[in-house]
């Protein structure tokens, strides 16, 4: 069977893996269907009416342009999310073909390209995207997704690597070699498959990883650029209203935790499932 | 290992320590250059500048010469200390980050003190007690704390300790009403209040990943034939956990180190600009704000030399402290 569904599987039948993936789940399905029933975040009723602590019509209050929370927040869960699943789709692409590059290709390529991440890993993510970020005045979302998910793959390629050393010896890809396979064909049929279920693994604790950078990037101005709600700008702009209204701060600060918590329970499941000896 | 090998391996980890960071400046020489947009587009928003006024700050700050040249003057300025000129504040960046060193390093330090003292005491109770209820609500703890933004706890801790209950300083390092011939103690006293809050907020993602490591390094240990012999011969649980386990599930622990760092140094961007901490994280989130590429360049380096160097640092002592390690 696919290692990757196995993984999925297997994570399924342990308590963490089921609690984080339900959880994962009615995240998404308030994310995709919130909008439907919830006023438009983008509406201002009244201006005047200021901050409204939490209450019946709004449940997490409103801000300081008196925009209902729990919708932003819901919002944000839209934007938090497309953004984490497309930049770690993209990091697990780049990683897992420099990956099997430099494990199959071995010796000049291999050494360049480990030198290359060696080099990478040296520099905080966070410092990267910042160097990066700061000639923005205003970041599109798609060349944000792109920043991200480009500066993602460092540790991913050693990991799918270190699998790609481990099982480029096996019986069956020798055999393959032997019956003539050409490296295309072999590291599309017989690596890949095989490192699917890390890869899988990384991914899955990447998606925490990336919403935790995007809240951090658009609190220093420098993420998801308003009118469009993110957590992490919302956090920001809670700041100015701590004193008076710092249910605006809360609310959103918590769905990062609890959704950054689903991912990283699904992935340590997984994990346990695939490598044992990490239980 | 024989001291002629340990010798050899020193030297071939040295040097990949230094190819490293050779390449880590020439990335971040290319990303700070190759990017989109102009470095002095910041300060054409306060009057509109002339192009003879442009022209000269491009020659000023070397802007105008060809990337290669540039690059050039960036590794020769580098080797000679001098890290350029800030666009913020108008000063060199090498004597703005030594200004700033100081407090983090305050800080930095709190926080590996109380991951070396709470988070291996409770990595170790949390092996000791596996699957019971203690261990499960520890974990359950360091799984919230490691998906926390440090940010938003900072906020919130700053909102509730610093604002509603009055304990503690919610910003700063010092208090500004503190009359100026105050004694030492005093003043140390007062840099100690302001120093929890930030340090409390920047310990919990690293402690969160201490107990984590050292409870599976604790548990190893625990199943390992020599601790059913002290236990068999008598020996007091509790020396059995601190003396025979401990001591063993402690060097794994070591190698954290070298991953603590860049945790820390993320980390501590949001906590200082948070807590307005005059520190290094501070310094950058200003630096980001004001686009200033000198000084956010100038922070990038010294933090890429601190995880370079803690690395190395951390598979020396690892190698050296453990003759089990085989060095690959």
């Amino acid at each position: 069977m696919n290692p990757a569904l196995a993984a999925l599987q297997s994570a399924w039948r342990r308590p963490r893996g089921r609690t984080g993936a339900i959880l994962l789940l009615l995240i998404a399905t308030s994310a995709v269907l919130g909008p439907w029933f919830l006023p438009d975040p983008l509406a201002q009723p009244d201006i005047l009416a200021g901050s409204l602590p939490p209450g019946l019509g709004h449940p997490f209050g409103t801000d300081q342009l008196n925009r209902d929370i729990l919708a932003r927040v819901v919002a944000g869960a839209r934007v938090s999310l497309s953004v984490a699943l497309l930049a770690v789709g993209l990091s697990a692409t780049i990683g897992a073909a420099v990956g099997l590059v430099s494990g199959y290709w071995g010796g000049l390529v291999d050494t360049g390209l480990m030198r290359l991440v060696d080099g990478a890993l040296a520099i905080p993510r966070l410092f990267i995207l910042l160097l990066t970020l700061a000639v923005w005045e205003r970041i599109p979302l798609l060349a944000l997704i792109l920043l991200i998910g480009a500066t993602g793959w460092f540790a991913t390629s050693r990991l799918v690597r270190a699998e790609v050393l481990r099982i480029r010896e096996e019986a069956y890809v020798r055999a393959a070699e032997a019956l003539g396979a050409r490296r295309r064909h072999v590291i599309l049929r017989h690596l890949l498959p095989n490192t699917l279920g890390p890869l899988l693994v990384a991914a899955t604790l990447g998606v925490g990883d990336v919403i935790l950078l995007e809240a951090g990037l658009s609190f220093l101005g420098l993420g998801v650029q308003p009118p469009t709600p993110s957590w992490g700008s919302m956090v920001l702009e809670s700041r100015e209203v701590l004193v008076s209204a710092p249910w605006a701060g809360i609310f959103p600060g918590l769905a990062i935790v609890i959704t950054v918590l689903s991912a990283n329970l699904l992935g340590d499941a997984m994990r346990d499932a695939t490598d044992p000896r990490s239980a | 290992m024989v001291g002629r090998e340990l010798g050899i391996w020193l030297v071939r980890r040295t040097g990949q320590a230094a190819a490293a960071l050779i390449i880590a400046l020439t990335i971040l020489f290319f990303l700070m250059r190759a990017a989109p947009g102009d470095p002095l587009s910041r300060l054409s928003e306060a009057r509109p500048l002339s192009p003879q006024e442009v022209a000269a700050l491009r020659a000023r700050y070397g802007l105008d010469q060809p990337l290669g040249t540039q690059f050039l003057a960036f590794a020769t300025g580098l080797v000679h200390g001098d890290l350029g000129v800030s666009i913020e504040y108008g000063r060199p960046v090498t004597a703005l980050l030594a200004e700033r060193l100081p407090a983090t390093l305050l800080l930095g330090g709190s926080v590996l003190l109380l991951n070396f003292t709470v988070g291996l005491w409770l990595g170790v109770r949390q092996a000791v007690h596996q699957n019971r209820r203690e261990d499960r609500w520890l974990t359950a703890l360091s799984l919230i704390g490691y998906a926390t933004p440090s940010f938003w706890l900072g906020l919130v801790l700053a909102w509730l300790v610093g604002i509603k209950l009055r304990l503690l300083p919610a910003a700063g390092m010092q208090d500004p009403l503190l009359s100026l011939d105050a004694g030492l103690l005093t003043r140390a006293a007062d840099i100690l209040r302001h120093l929890v809050l930030p340090a409390i907020t920047l310990s919990v993602v690293s402690i969160a990943a201490t107990m984590r490591y050292q409870r599976t390094a604790m548990l190893e240990v625990l199943t390992l034939p020599f601790i059913t012999t002290a236990r068999a011969k008598g020996v007091p649980e509790r020396d059995v956990t601190w003396r025979h386990a401990w001591r063993n599930a402690l060097f794994p622990v070591i190698t954290l180190f070298g991953l603590w760092l860049p945790i820390l140094v993320t980390g501590s961007v949001f906590v200082e600009a948070v807590f307005a901490w005059p520190g290094l994280g501070s310094l950058a989130a200003t630096a980001v704000g004001g686009r200033d590429y000198p000084l956010l360049m100038g922070a990038s380096l010294l933090i890429a030399v601190l995880v370079v160097t803690g690395g190395l640092v951390t598979d020396v002592a690892y190698a050296l402290l453990d003759p089990r390690v085989r060095l690959a």
